[in-house]
């Protein structure tokens, strides 16, 4: 019988016997903590393992991504107590500066193809778009991995989403992958590995690997793994520091609980409306709806392509008087590219408020939540009740985003004149 | 020893429509503003304040409560305070018709019973053994049986072997001592 990538991956990671369902210990390749969840980390590893030392310093890590620097007391002590804690056991941490941690793990050549990554996120599940197995966990599981190096793993069944057609002109990787959240809702994919396929899936930079990946959370799935490309393989192995680069494919005689095809060839620009992400519609049906602000970054749309292509649209038009229109770029490294090639210069002129990088709006990050009443349209991927502030959030691409700043209600790319 | 047998009042948390409310995520149980909080003692007190109709639980839960919820309890974050929370009022367990990914892991991990509903009925009251709020229930994990006033009125999908090792042991740190 021929094997998913998830369990071809787990497999690369265990000595037992891997299927659907069964239960095995797993050797964990990266080992992450943020300053979410990081300071509990550094507690249950103190209280469960007084005295001791992390099982392998070179794949334990923190990244500071959540409030960055610190707006809070008590954030800025948890941050504290994470860098105290590093310095004692020699862990490389990515502080304040470095943005999200799950992108800074492929950027660094942390997170490689095959590989396994897990870390106080719920999105590191964004590991798939390189073709890895990324795993969010909470801070005890995570406290134990840093001490064992490995954890118990259910392995999970796989579904295979077949994308068919081209992602037409006007759409994005956003619009597609809101679409794929629609069609399997907020439990389509419970407990289960996705595997994404299709010629539109194969087309996908990574930005936008990222992009859907990061939504299998969205979709209630374990993981989305992306068949990793040439383009993906290649960045990847630049950042490798010569470490070989293993991506796993599935077999053709693969078992899958679950075969499903969606569309794309008619796909309209898409935007879940609050509070579910999988409340979906065409931006088309909410065009007047006025807005109060937008937020442009996250660990789904970040990335520079996301960004850079923002600025290109906005140049040399304005944002919508009285529209709050935020943007954090992911890491310092696209910060710093963005600034080199003349971006945040368009998009400061525009109106644009940049910010350092991190998570920005998600988890009351460093520019600030919505206030009751205020409808913000956000490039994230979450739009629960209370998420990023009291107000009302719509999920949408950085190109919907931009748009509805410049005409201060939602609308598409192809509304701005 | 961990006991493999709870008696206690239940919680059916139903949305104004009467139904069993699905989805629940982690902001709606411990909302991300309370995050800096490590210690258990300080969770209790936030328990759902950002789920509409239940902002006043953590006022009125007891020790011993048992709350019934419905499909992917607990979806979203990687926040540890979502199941502490529940430690923290002294909650015996939670029975969902299924669970958010990472707060699985997180419930099994930290030695919290957490429970999949396999039959329950709680919408129907023209069939028998309708499970409401308020019921004084007896929660069996090892016979996966739900009884009331002696009657069983529920099953549920037996602990997976890790589950019970690791709930047996006390959590994940001390279960893996024994391995």
């Amino acid at each position: 019988m021929g094997q998913t990538m998830i369990e071809k991956i787990i497999g690369a990671h265990t000595s037992e016997s891997v299927h659907p369902g069964k239960t095995v210990w797993m050797e964990i390749d990266v080992r992450s903590a943020r300053d979410f969840g990081g300071a509990n980390v550094v507690k249950n590893f103190q209280t469960h393992y007084p005295g001791e030392i992390v099982d392998d310093v070179k794949k334990t890590f923190f990244t500071f991504d959540c409030v960055v620097p610190a707006n809070t007391i008590p954030y800025a002590s948890n941050q504290q107590t994470c860098r105290d804690f590093a310095k004692d056991q020699g862990i490389k941490l990515y502080d304040v500066d470095a943005g999200i941690g799950s992108h800074v793990d492929i950027e660094e050549g942390l997170a490689l193809p095959g590989g396994v990554i897990v870390g106080t996120d719920s999105h590191l599940n964004i590991m798939g778009a390189v073709g890895a197995f990324g795993q969010g966990m909470g801070d005890q599981d995570i406290a134990f991995a840093f001490k064992a190096g490995k954890t118990w793993f259910e392995v999970p069944p796989t579904m295979k989403v077949t994308i068919k057609g081209d992602l037409p002109e006007n759409c994005t990787a956003k619009d597609l992958t809101l679409e794929v959240v629609r069609v399997l809702g907020s439990k389509g994919a419970l407990g289960r590995a996705v595997e994404f396929y299709g010629d539109a899936i194969d087309k996908l930079s990574l930005p936008g690997r990222i992009t859907l990946a990061s939504m299998a959370t969205e979709m209630g799935a374990i993981t989305g793994l992306l068949p990793p490309n040439q383009e993906v393989i290649d960045y990847c192995t630049q950042r490798a520091d010569g470490r070989s680069v293993r991506p796993y494919y599935a077999d053709e005689d693969a078992n899958y609980v679950k075969e499903l095809t969606i569309d794309i060839s008619e796909l309209t620009p898409r935007i879940a409306s609050p509070p579910k992400p999988d409340n979906v519609s065409p931006v088309s049906d909410l065009a007047n709806q006025t807005i109060d602000g937008v937020f442009i970054g996250s660990c789904t749309n970040g990335s520079y392509k996301d960004i850079s292509e923002v600025a290109k649209f906005v140049k040399g038009k304005k944002v919508f008087p009285g529209v709050m229109a935020k943007v954090v770029p992911a890491t310092r490294e696209i910060y710093g590219k963005l600034l080199g090639e003349g971006h945040i210069q368009t998009l400061y002129d525009s109106g644009f408020i940049v910010s350092n990088p991190g998570c920005g709006g998600c988890a009351s990050g460093q520019i600030g939540m919505t206030g009751k009443g205020e409808v913000q349209v956000s490039t994230s991927n979450r739009n629960f009740t209370g998420k990023q502030g009291a107000g009302d959030t719509y999920l949408a691409s950085p190109m919907t985003a931009a748009a509805s700043a410049i005409l201060g209600r939602i609308g598409t790319a192809s509304e701005v004149v | 020893m961990p006991s493999t047998k709870f008696k206690g009042r239940a919680w059916v948390i139903l949305d104004e429509q009467g139904e069993i409310i699905d989805d629940i995520d982690t902001d709606m149980i411990f909302h991300n503003s309370y995050l800096a909080i490590t210690e258990i003692e300080k969770m209790g007190q936030y328990t759902f304040d950002n789920l509409e109709g239940y902002k006043d639980f953590a006022q009125k839960a007891k020790p011993g409560d048992l709350v019934f919820v419905g499909a992917n309890f607990g979806s979203g974050s990687s926040r540890q305070q979502a199941v502490g929370c529940f430690r923290s009022l002294g909650v015996s367990c939670i029975v969902a018709n299924s669970y958010g990914a990472i707060y699985k892991r997180n419930a099994i991990n930290s030695g919290f019973p957490i429970l999949t509903i396999k039959d329950i009925n709680f919408t129907d009251p023209n069939e028998p053994g309708m499970i409401k709020s308020g019921d004084e229930l007896e929660i069996d994990l090892e016979k996966a049986t739900i009884h009331r006033d002696g009657l069983q009125v529920g099953t549920l999908e037996p602990f997976s072997k890790v589950q019970k090792d690791i709930y047996m042991a006390g959590d994940i740190f001390e279960y893996a001592k024994e391995l």
